[in-house]
């Protein structure tokens, strides 16, 4: 299971890639592992939405489950990854790369202090699995 | 050993019908209205027939074995539910006959009402739905035209166990409420400090499936029930496994306001592609007005010399006409026949076999699978389907390996609060002689998934077709064998 370094990420298994101001958000490797296939991706935020924290971002459909994507921190909408929606199985391929979801422009920093950094986010999954 | 497609066993110029020359003038069908682009098969009719019958000989249905879904209740369909929903009386009618040459078949769904009453201890039913989901569809309706009707409209959140069925969830959010996952406790009941906290004059209600969908009753019932009815919510009971219950306890007594019944489950009509499904809903007195129109009811009582006169009634507050006419009324038929067939006690042994049947299953594999939940089960049980010595072996591979030893696979990945789930129910119908021969299965796959997990991994092996691509299946949406040219 990957959990890159210069990362945070939420308990329910998202990552935020924070530069500056603005955060790009994506699901992590052990999220797109217990899904398993990935076969459909829906992004429901738009571009200009403004978003608070725990808010649905999207949706990600497996052959085993579907799961709603959340974002932990608030922020207005500035980019959507239009090509997942064909290409879907990039979640699997690529979950912290070309996967990446929305990115926002935030609007309360401050939040992402609640978030976990590498270390902490692998041992939070070590105590799902076995 | 791939079954050729009835194109591939297409001879040009083969034809299964000969008409004689026509003796009535030929009419042109103009040629733009021709297509030429159409690839039906051609072939005789007995290849036709050989086709599709040797095709239904690889089917497998509960007729043909254990069929033990998890959440599903896929128990045997006595043949006597299709002989009397066959009689003439029942099966020749049309529901827009005049009430007074129907009454045998109101008199009928009158006392399935009566008897669904009896079993779930509710005030009234209707028996309009035409699915378990619709069912719950109802009743979350009816809950919310209740807080409406009091002008209380600030009710708009339901709360939902994260052990509950994907439907309820999906139901509430089609009659516009807020969804709230509430967490399971480490015995798989509703964790009530969670419960407490998310309790207040914004809840429309909850909705509860119990025995839940781990297969555990909830220990806590009464105290969930009270806590939510004490924010001035309602409770909505999920009947998907009210099999474990019949004649020993009953919903409408624990204090639950409103449940669907699933009859293509508990009461053993046909399931799946087999069905139609029908999902009648039983309510408390607070919300008998409130149920989809119409009901069956008695319009003038009986006399010494006169039976009653059965008609259709209209609750006085009713969300509703649900379905077209009455709802599946075939299946209703063959519902009340299995009622009658059990009689009030035949149906409690019913829940009693169930569980133990489950249990049985589960005392003989319990060291060899990990139970997230150790505990005693009703009448369905969750295992892992993985463990931390067999890294590459999934859920999956165990229920595709199943398939090799002529089992259906169990519901898996569900409920998804166990990791690698895999749901047993194997209902109450089984002899022992089955149940151990599942077992045996079940055992020999976990060794198999230790001594050689390949096995696991490419299985079935034994199966018309192989493990099938779940991936395209689900992303390339084509059914056809071909595509019409575009023109």
């Amino acid at each position: 299971m990957k959990t890159p370094e210069n990362l945070k990420y939420a308990s329910t298994d998202e990552w935020l890639l924070v530069e500056g101001n603005t955060a790009t958000l994506g699901v992590s490797d052990y999220a797109q592992d217990q899904l398993s296939d990935v076969v459909f991706v829906e992004i429901t935020a738009g571009i200009g939405e403004t978003l608070s924290k725990g808010s649905v971002v999207g949706t990600i459909e497996s052959v085993k489950a579907a799961a709603d994507v959340t974002i932990p921190v608030s922020g207005k909408v500035i980019a959507v990854n239009e090509d997942l929606a064909n290409t879907p199985e990039l979640v699997n391929s690529d979950p912290f790369g070309a996967a990446w979801m929305i990115k926002v422009e935030l609007t309360n920093p401050k939040e992402l202090d609640d978030l976990m950094n590498a270390k902490a986010y692998t041992e939070y999954c070590e105590t799902r699995s076995h | 050993m791939t079954e050729p497609t009835i194109y591939e066993l297409s001879s040009a110029g083969r034809i299964g019908v000969q008409f004689p020359e026509s003796d009535v003038p030929a009419f042109k069908v103009p040629d733009e209205f021709i297509r030429t682009n159409l690839p039906l098969p051609e072939l005789s009719e007995v290849d036709v027939v050989r086709h599709f019958t040797h095709l239904s000989t690889k089917n497998y249905s509960i007729d043909t074995g254990l069929y033990p879904l998890g959440s599903c209740t896929m128990k045997y369909n006595p043949k006597i539910n299709e002989v009397t929903s066959r009689l003439p009386g029942f099966a020749n009618i049309h529901p827009l006959q005049p009430i007074e040459t129907v009454q045998g078949s109101l008199a009928l769904m009158y006392s399935l009402q009566e008897q669904l009453k009896e079993i779930s201890g509710f005030a009234a039913v209707s028996l309009q739905p035409a699915a378990g989901a619709q069912g719950e569809f109802v009743g979350v309706k009816i809950i919310h035209a209740y807080h409406q009707s009091r002008g209380d409209f600030k009710r708009t959140r339901i709360l939902i166990p994260d052990s509950a069925h994907g439907t309820n969830p999906a139901t509430s959010a089609m009659n516009g409420l807020e969804v709230i996952p509430i967490p399971s406790d480490s015995r798989g009941n509703v964790d009530l400090a969670k419960l407490h906290d998310l309790c207040d004059e914004t809840v429309a209600g909850l909705m509860l499936t119990n025995p839940n969908t781990l297969g555990v009753f909830d220990e806590n019932v009464l105290e969930v029930i009270e806590t939510v009815h004490r924010a001035g919510g309602l409770v909505y009971g999920d009947g998907a496994n009210l099999n474990a219950l019949l004649g020993i306890t009953r919903p409408g007594d624990l204090g639950f306001d409103v449940m669907h019944f699933n009859l293509h489950k508990t009461f053993s009509t046909p399931h799946g592609g087999g069905g139609p499904g029908s999902g009648p809903v039983g309510v408390a007195p607070h919300l008998v007005d409130f149920l989809p129109a119409p009901i069956v009811s008695i319009i003038e009582e009986a006399t010494e010399e006169i039976p009653p006169l059965y008609g259709l009634t209209i609750p006085a507050k009713t969300i509703g006409r649900v379905k077209a006419f009455y709802g599946q009324f075939g299946v209703m038929v063959r519902a009340f026949t299995y009622i009658r067939m059990h009689g009030a006690e035949g149906l409690k042994k019913v829940a009693e076999y169930a569980v133990l049947n489950a249990n049985y299953i589960l005392s003989r594999i319990r060291d060899k699978y990990t139970l997230p939940y150790d505990r005693s089960y009703m009448h369905e049980f969750v295992v892992e389907g993985c463990w931390s010595d067999a890294p590459d072996v999934h859920a999956l591979d165990v229920a595709k390996r199943l398939m090799d030893y002529d089992f259906h696979p169990p519901t898996n990945y569900f409920p998804l609060i166990v990791h690698e789930a895999l749901m047993i129910e194997p209902t109450e119908t089984e002899s022992k002689q089955v149940l151990d021969k599942f077992a045996d299965a079940l055992l020999k796959i976990a060794e198999e998934a230790h001594s050689s997990p390949e096995l696991l991994k490419e299985a079935p092996h034994h199966t018309p077709v192989g493990r099938l691509d779940e991936v395209k299946a689900a992303k390339e949406l084509v059914l056809c064998c071909w595509l019409p040219e575009s023109n």
